[in-house]
């Protein structure tokens, strides 16, 4: 994002004196201008010139030479005395002594000294240190140790006045070299929004801090001398053959020629400098040039060698395989959607000079020889760049600011601009043809917006006055008319593309007048329902779990392929139908979960490698279902409210999505206690929490043995609910997980687990709970033993026994289960406590006994069971 | 087992105290109470008396003295019960000579009956008094045996935790429903239509890329992870229209590298109030009451302009640091070193503005009719902020010490 470097932006507006980088970042803020960064200062401290007095060159055991120096370095900085112990070279009079590698100066030279106490960048400390045998009282400093990078002419060594980096500097012993050579320029680092393309320079930036701050500001674009010239300079032809969205990729190609620059002139020093803060490696004169003008003004501009140039430019979409070797010296396929510019080497438009917008080849590029160069200053479609600039993974500073639109005023300026930089510092004859291809748009074709003077106040909140509203639009470059019926014709400024309908507009009042004025009010809702019924049962579910010891987690969603193999699901489990992705996180995880438990057991794995001794989690999560790979979500038009058959052709492609909640418990319930010991959660644990949670959303589960993955195959449950039409349906599963599963996730023995999908527990769970009678009768209590097969499920018993004994049932509970030799091999016993009560009186011994026969008779029928003796 | 028929005596006695009808297991047999054992005492006051003793004031004194010393030297209930059947038992001195005032000549059994009466009298309350003195030594006594070490650890299995995302979303949600709005929901996996295009993203807009959007295979398949929960508002408009005011919580997903401030995963609430004179004032009113109810204290809000495709005009909202001093109002400088506001005195906190009225359209709401503002934070960027939380990657992985610390509460 854009770097302002201060005193640049004060070229364009009247900075206030003393403005701080963070000041001016909070100004820019106010509209809309994020801060990003703000870079200070880079050198700290007494950096002074000094003057070599004398120099002594000392050879050292390593082989280097190095130099034991008197500096002078002002009246202010200088000891009076040397250190008896290590005397200065030479005449002792006030300096400091000073030891210096580099071997690019003489006695007399002024140099830039940094004395102890001064802060290099990358937060290096100057300090006097002992080295080479003297005490070295600071240091002499090269470019690159001030962040000035390589000297610009190539000297190997330390700053001297007058050369290099300080070319045409002078100074006295002592001067403040900081302001000297720059170094205090503070830098603020913005961030632009995609709707402010403008801002992708200085004179954007300039403005919007005239709007913040009501400072004074200059369009540097209107300082240009934009001599009038005839056509006729490089022929260039547009031949976009395949518009995107039927705009073409180059509306206008300004190209300009300049002669006879000298190859080896310099980029002036404050331009490198700007180049630098500005975030750019200077490079040469003539690049340099065109990166300048594009920070400034916002233009990019391309520079070719004119003699490599071979007429005419054909501006063109590539041919498909066509390659090109780039700067970054990558050879690329071309995507025939790539715009290019092309010269005819080979014939017309044969050959690629550069992907348009984006990046250039390296046929044509300037090099240290060039004297003679074709300035282009183009404006191409927004779209067209950005999916080039994206296809090729190439975003530079021109893609950047083509994407977000560059104003289509701006090519003549810039070109000009550019080529009086250029011959100003590089000499040369700027041509009196100029090609301008396209063209200008013809003022006032930007279609004027009609908006009512009353429209911001009616979205804002604020009451504008009619002279806020005109004022502030103007401001930011909209030509203001009267329209019909107290309404305005605005018509916006050609460097704001974004300013298209009339809350665009209201947006530009209420930012220009400061978000800051607006009032706070709360509004009054008409009154909602409060939370649904889903959304309280959820929080109540995911309670009572809480409640009973478990302590909720979050997973990742996804999953990879080898999971299923993992939980030992059969080929043909429906959960193997996961939701792929596309542009995965990662290769190894392409699938979104199809089950939660797929990403809770590496979740308790995680825990128990970072040392917790047990297991015991839960998690609230989605799960889905895909419907298919061929599933295919309708995209209709957003113009307006799609049609049923649109919205129903979006939406039913969606996977089955649900909420689950699953939860693992595993190895001891609770910490090693005095009070005894402490049991192991199992499986028994995975149907009871399973039940609370049904229980604390009013729903009620049953439970039906089944053999499924990841369970133990004889101890897992289906867990279902019965509709009031009575229909049952499988809601989830709970039981002990199968050992190899165990060990798979390296969980402790015998861990067991649930899952139900609750949004389908919520739904079964009715209404309204209909009022049951209380009767104060008296309770009868009566206890059956009976003895069944093993295989028969307790369940089937207790639903015997609730059928036999009917409405007088007031409770049915299994209080114990025997086997051994009394019962015989294969049988089991299961002793039931029944609570019998009736509404209408005190239970009579023969109803008691009455009761009591059905009972039996119910379960011999059911089950097969015989009463114990 | 017993038959109900098969009721004994035992049965009946419970019966007639509690209203229970009993068979089966003997742990539950009845025991006798305790007014059949006081009711057994009296019976034996009428067997026949022993020999007449003599009673006169001196003997009758000293029989008195014998069981007021006897009373006081008894140690504990048990003695006191020796005490009482020696000394006002039927074999005892008082008794016999009160039996024996019935044979007394008429004259003196008003004197020997005073006498014997006052004395049994004194003796009986010095026994009451003694035996309730006794009765409490012994009942402190007793429960002083049955002290335990309550700092001993009592949790056989400690309480669990909720997550602390879930904590702050229902709170969340508690000032939305708090101030008349409803939460609504939608899918994770949701259609690109409803993602960007019903809220105006370009067809061209960046975020649409692979680089920042997971996407459901294959390409084209029109499907997606939401990266934001504005899906829902669109997906509330067109199921109930306008006037509405919805708080959307939920899970989002960005191609974004796990690191302390980045998760691919996390949640979002955006807020979408729909009426026919809302304007931008509401939507600053409503930041600040929400603003209110997190953070606490008179909270500042501020908006900056920004740009988002789905609101014109459109903000980024700062909430003014609540832990340094900057709180305390735009006059107080913030303290360079604040870890939550960064010196700056503010916090960014998420995205609003005025509906895009390309959105409403889209949504089937007349834009000419109404007008409304959006807006859109960070759950976990919250809760780092509101809890000191440091790093990102501490959500989301699900380690239990993290949840556990704040059990159900934040």
């Amino acid at each position: 994002m854009p770097r302002i470097p201060l005193t640049w932006l004060a070229e364009h507006t009247a900075l206030a004196p003393a403005a701080s980088a963070q000041q001016v970042a909070t100004d820019l803020s106010r509209v809309g201008l994020e801060e990003e960064a703000l870079f200070g200062a880079q050198v700290t401290g007494p950096l002074v010139v000094g003057r070599v007095l004398e120099l002594v060159k000392e050879p050292q055991k390593n082989g280097k030479t190095i130099n034991w120096v008197r500096v002078d370095v002002g009246p202010e900085h200088n000891e009076d005395a040397d250190d008896p112990k290590d005397p200065q070279p030479g005449e002792e009079r006030p300096s400091r002594g000073i030891i210096c590698g580099a071997h690019n100066f003489v006695e007399g030279d002024l140099v830039v000294v940094s004395l102890p106490g001064t802060v290099l960048p990358g937060d290096f400390a100057i300090a006097a240190r002992k080295t080479y045998g003297h005490v070295s009282d600071g240091m002499i400093c090269s470019g690159d140790e001030l962040g000035l990078g390589p000297d610009p002419s190539g000297e190997d060594g330390i700053i001297v006045l007058g050369r290099g980096h300080a070319e045409g500097l002078t100074g006295e012993p002592g001067d403040d070299a900081i302001a000297l050579l720059g170094l205090a320029d503070e830098v603020v680092e913005i961030n632009v929004t995609p709707d402010r393309g403008y801002c992708f320079s200085m004179r954007g930036v300039a403005r919007e801090y005239s709007h913040a701050t009501g400072a004074s500001y200059t369009d540097p674009a209107t300082t240009v001398d934009v001599p009038p010239a005839e056509a006729g300079g490089v022929a260039v032809q547009l031949h976009d053959d395949a518009p995107l969205h039927d705009v073409e990729g180059c509306s206008r190609f300004v190209a300009l020629e300049v002669h006879g620059v000298d190859p080896s002139a310099q980029t002036p020093r404050w331009m490198a400098r700007r180049l630098t803060l500005a975030g750019m490696r200077p490079i040469s004169l003539i690049v340099d040039v065109t990166n300048y003008v594009m920070l400034d003004l916002g233009q990019p501009l391309h520079a070719y060698d004119a003699d490599r140039v071979v007429a005419p430019i054909v501006v063109r979409r590539a041919a498909p395989g066509e390659k090109l070797t780039t700067l970054d010296d990558v050879t690329r396929t071309l995507d025939p959607e790539d715009l290019l510019i092309t010269d005819s080497e080979g014939g017309e438009g044969a050959r690629v000079l550069g992907i348009a917008g984006v990046m250039g080849g390296e046929s044509t590029e300037v090099s240290a020889t060039t004297a003679n160069i074709v300035l282009e200053a183009a404006t191409f479609h927004s779209i067209s760049v950005a999916r080039s600039a994206r296809r090729h993974r190439l975003p530079s500073e021109a893609s950047k600011r083509f994407e977000r639109g560059v104003d289509p005023l701006l090519p003549r300026v810039a070109a000009y601009r550019a080529a009086q930089l250029i011959t100003e510092y590089g000499g040369g004859q700027v041509s009196e043809r100029i090609t301008d291809e396209g063209g200008a748009p013809a003022a006032g074709t930007g279609t004027a917006i009609s908006l009512p003077i009353g429209a911001a106040e009616r979205v804002v909140g604020i009451a504008y006055t009619p002279q806020q509203v005109r004022e502030s639009l103007e401001k930011i470059g909209c030509v203001v008319e009267d329209g019909p019926e107290d309404t305005l014709a605005v018509t916006p400024p050609s460097w704001r593309p974004d300013l298209a309908i009339r809350e665009d507009l209201i947006e530009e009042i209420a930012r220009l007048v400061g978000y800051a004025e607006i009032p706070s009010v709360l509004p009054t809702a008409p009154g909602g329902r409060g939370l649904t019924r889903a959304q309280q049962s959820r929080r109540a579910a995911n309670r009572a779990l809480a409640e009973a010891g478990l302590v909720e987690v979050t997973s990742y969603p996804f999953v990879g392929e080898g999971i299923f193999d993992a939980l030992h699901y059969e080929a043909e489990d429906g959960r193997r139908n996961a939701v792929r992705l596309l542009n995965p996180l990662s290769d190894d995880e392409p699938l979104m979960r199809s089950s939660l438990l797929q990403t809770l057991l590496p979740v308790a794995r995680r825990n128990l490698g970072r040392g917790e001794e047990s297991v015991a989690i839960f998690q609230l999560g989605t799960t889905s279902i895909s419907r298919g790979e061929n599933a295919r979500a309708r995209v209709p038009a957003a113009a307006q409210r799609p049609s049923d058959e649109d919205l129903e052709a979006t939406l039913s492609a969606l996977p089955v999505q649900t909420r689950a909640l699953a939860a693992v418990v595993g190895g001891a319930s609770g910490p090693d206690s005095w009070q005894g010991e402490v049991p192991p959660w199992g499986w028994t644990d995975a149907f009871d929490l399973a039940r609370r949670a049904a229980a604390a959303v009013g729903a009620r589960l049953e439970v039906r043995q089944i053999e499924l993955a990841p369970f133990h195959p004889g101890r897992a449950g289906e867990l279902r609910v019965l509709a009031a039409d009575g229909t049952s349906t499988v809601v989830g599963h709970a039981g002990e997980l199968h050992p190899a599963v165990v060990a798979q996730f390296d969980l402790p023995a015998r861990t067991s687990a649930l899952e139900l999908d609750l949004e389908a527990v919520i739904d079964s769970a009715p209404t309204v709970v209909a009022a049951e009678p209380v009767p104060t009768y008296p309770v009868a209590k009566e206890d059956f033993a009976f003895v069944v097969d093993e295989d028969v499920p307790a369940a089937a018993v207790e639903a015997a026994i609730v059928v036999g004994v009917g409405d007088l049932a007031e409770s049915v509970r299994l209080f114990d289960v025997f086997t051994g030799e009394q019962i015989g091999e294969g049988k089991k016993s299961l002793a039931f406590a029944v609570r019998l009560r009736s509404a209408e009186g005190t239970l009579t011994a023969e109803q008691i006994g009455a009761a009591r026969t059905r009972c039996i008779a119910a379960v011999d029928t059911a089950v097969g069971g015989v009463l114990r003796a | 087992m017993r038959r109900p028929g098969g009721a004994d005596r035992a049965f009946l006695l419970e019966w007639t105290a509690v209203p229970v009808l009993r068979c089966g297991r003997p742990t539950h047999l009845p025991h006798l109470s305790a007014p059949f054992r006081t009711k057994a005492i009296p019976v034996s006051d009428t067997s026949p008396a022993p020999e007449a003793p003599t009673i006169d004031e001196a003997s009758i004194d000293a029989a008195i003295d014998a069981a007021l010393a006897a009373i006081a030297a008894a140690p504990d209930t048990a003695a006191l019960k020796r005490v009482r059947i020696e000394h006002v038992g039927d074999a005892s001195v008082l008794t016999s000579a009160h039996r024996a005032i019935k044979d007394l000549p008429k004259e003196q059994k008003a004197t020997a009956g005073k006498l014997v009466g006052q004395g049994k009298g004194r003796v009986q309350k010095a026994l009451a008094a003694r035996q309730e003195e006794l009765a409490a030594a012994e009942e402190e006594a007793a429960l002083a045996a049955e002290t335990v070490d309550v700092t001993l650890p009592t949790d056989l299995r400690p309480r669990g935790a909720t997550h602390p995302l879930t904590t702050l979303t229902d709170r969340i949600n508690d000032f939305f429903v708090g101030i008349g709005w409803e939460i609504a929901e939608g899918p994770e996996i949701e259609s690109s239509w409803l993602n960007f295009d019903a809220l105006n993203a370009d067809p061209e807009h960046p975020s649409r890329s692979l680089q920042d959007t997971l996407y459901v295979a294959p390409e084209g398949s029109g499907m997606l992870l939401r990266t934001q929960t504005s899906p829902v508002q669109i997906r509330a408009m067109i199921e109930r229209g306008a006037p509405l005011y919805v708080a959307c919580p939920g899970t989002v997903y960005r191609a974004d590298e796990i690191d302390a401030t980045h998760s691919p995963m996390f949640h979002q609430v955006e807020g979408l109030a729909i009426d026919k004179d809302l304007t931008m004032a509401h939507l600053v009113g409503t930041l600040d009451a929400f603003a209110a109810h997190l953070f606490g204290g008179a909270p500042i809000t501020r908006l900056r302009p920004n740009h988002f495709p789905f609101t014109e005009p459109s903000a980024e909202m700062d909430f003014r640091c609540f832990r340094c001093e900057a709180r305390l109002g735009l006059d107080h400088d913030a303290d360079p070193d604040c870890r939550v506001c960064g010196g700056t005195g503010w916090i960014e906190m998420g995205g609003c503005g005025m509906v895009h009225p390309n959105v409403l359209r889209a949504a089937g709401v007349d834009p000419e009719q109404y007008q409304g503002f959006a807006f859109g934070l960070g759950i976990e960027r919250l809760l780092m902020l509101r809890n000191g939380v440091a790093d990102m990657r501490d959500m989301v992985e699900g380690d239990v010490r993290f949840s556990q610390h704040y059990g159900t509460e934040i």
